[in-house]
């Protein structure tokens, strides 16, 4: 991090965990909780948001100055639905089962709050390189929280991690299973991502006071 | 007739847009505070699904998928231009939100007034996009089912904001654990209401009726969405006594 100055590593690191854009700004729960239930979608995900915010917030970053005002949400979604189109035709392009299982939600990153929200909140006014650390710092701190609840589900839900069978094979008995231990299916329900994140929370406030909610 | 009645209560209850697939999750979270305001929103978003879906099902129909444009004459019957499925809809999206802003505004401006603020939100509400893209991959097959199937996710979605604005506007007064004010018990009752609507997915796949349900809209359904059906009926028991 020698490389960047004070401010811009606030930048970066800030949403990772003080101002995080999934537990803090409430922005892109919608695909948070959808694909969680398996951590490489989770990672996968990540890795589509991180590109086309990166991507995304620097052009915004660049157009600032002639994206007349009352225009601005069309040429914004006009962005984002370009870069996301890249994103869908490199997953059909390389993984294809992937892409099947994220179906609609990799479109649904057009419409993901985060990106819309950092270009209102962020592109709109500053430079190129700020809106760029802005936009990968973002996209990492949504992608730490994908990851943690895609975690815990594919751990708790399905006993595997990445599609390996860390706690042993249920079917043969071997490891954990040996001794009675039983997989939680319904980790991999959409009710328990809600109940993740909201643990998730609670632990996050937990640990940091001056996040409390008045009510 | 059958499949209209069974698509319509499907969307609303069983793939309800908040509780199965999780769309339109981040104004549901923002402006659920206080019911009236929960209202404005969710007519906003049953009006607007209602008038893109059927408009995003024509285009689809006639111009993006595989050997659509074969209208054209038979040597565009190869073209395949689904890849731009998502900047045409989105583009249809926001010009249709702008359109019935103007629209409202010149013609009922009581209504604009209550609607007013929502509309241009809607435009970047993942809920809109979301029933244009389920659209799609459900495979809908005429334009009245595509007309039905917005108007009863809109129902759906409204029906979950309204639900949860209520609930907040009650829990102000319960004694809730610090750290899990305001956002995080919003999730968490949410994740209980979402297990209670699970209970629902009995009510089509019990009996006879599900001979009825068409196979192609059974198949496009996602193995996360298909699984969940599997397990909703050994969920049902369990829901009821948590109710209880």
């Amino acid at each position: 991090m020698g490389l960047l100055s004070k401010k811009d590593q606030k930048l970066i690191l800030d949403p990772l965990a003080d101002d995080n854009p999934i537990t803090i700004q409430v922005l892109g729960i919608c695909s948070a909780l959808a694909i969680t239930a398996q951590l490489k979608a989770s990672i996968v995900m990540s890795i589509a948001v991180l590109f086309v915010m990166g991507v995304g917030n620097v052009v915004i970053s660049a157009m600032r100055n002639i994206i007349p005002s009352k225009i601005r949400i069309i040429v914004q979604l006009v962005v984002v639905a370009t870069l996301v189109i890249v994103v869908d035709q490199v997953l059909k392009a390389y993984a294809y089962s992937l892409s099947k299982e994220l179906s609609v939600f990799v479109g649904l990153i057009i419409t993901n709050c985060i990106i819309m929200g950092r270009f209102e909140a962020f592109a709109l006014g500053n430079g190129l390189w700020r809106s760029f650390l802005d936009g990968i710092g973002n996209a990492l701190g949504y992608g730490v929280i994908l990851v943690i609840i895609g975690f815990f589900r594919e751990l708790l839900g399905s006993g595997t991690l990445l599609g390996f069978k860390v706690l042993g094979d249920p079917i043969e008995k071997t490891g954990l299973y040996s001794i009675g231990y039983e997989n939680n299916g319904f980790m991999l329900l959409s009710p328990m991502a809600l109940i993740v994140v909201g643990l998730i929370i609670w632990v996050q406030r937990s640990r940091n006071k001056a996040l409390i909610e008045e009510n | 007739m059958l499949e209209h009645i069974e698509l319509f209560f499907k969307s609303i209850f069983i793939d309800n847009m908040v509780f199965a697939t999780f769309l339109g999750m981040c104004s549901y979270l923002a402006v659920s505070k206080k019911v009236s305001t929960a209202v404005g929103l969710g007519a906003a978003v049953i009006f607007v699904l209602a008038v893109t879906v059927p408009l995003n099902w024509l285009l689809d129909q006639y111009i993006l998928r595989d050997g659509a444009l074969s209208w054209l004459g038979p040597e565009y019957a190869d073209y395949d231009l689904s890849f731009l499925s998502f900047i045409l809809f989105i583009a249809t999206i926001a010009t249709m939100v702008q359109l019935v802003e103007i629209v409202v505004e010149k013609f009922s401006p009581s209504l604009y007034n209550s609607l007013g603020i929502f509309l241009p939100l809607i435009a970047v509400n993942c809920a809109i996009l979301g029933g244009s893209l389920f659209m799609q991959a459900r495979d809908i097959q005429t334009l009245g089912l595509a007309f039905n199937y917005g108007i009863s996710s809109g129902i759906g979605w409204f029906l979950a904001i309204l639900a949860i604005a209520a609930i907040r506007e009650k829990i102000r007064y319960s004694n809730v654990p610090a750290p899990l004010r305001g956002l995080g018990i919003t999730f968490i009752i949410t994740g209980l209401m979402a297990i209670g609507f699970m209970s629902f997915g009995g009510m089509l796949t019990g009996g006879d009726e599900e001979a009825t349900t068409p196979p192609a809209q059974q198949a496009e359904i996602t193995p996360e969405i298909e699984e969940e059906k599997e397990a909703t009926v050994a969920m049902v028991e369990i829901t009821n006594e948590k109710e209880k």
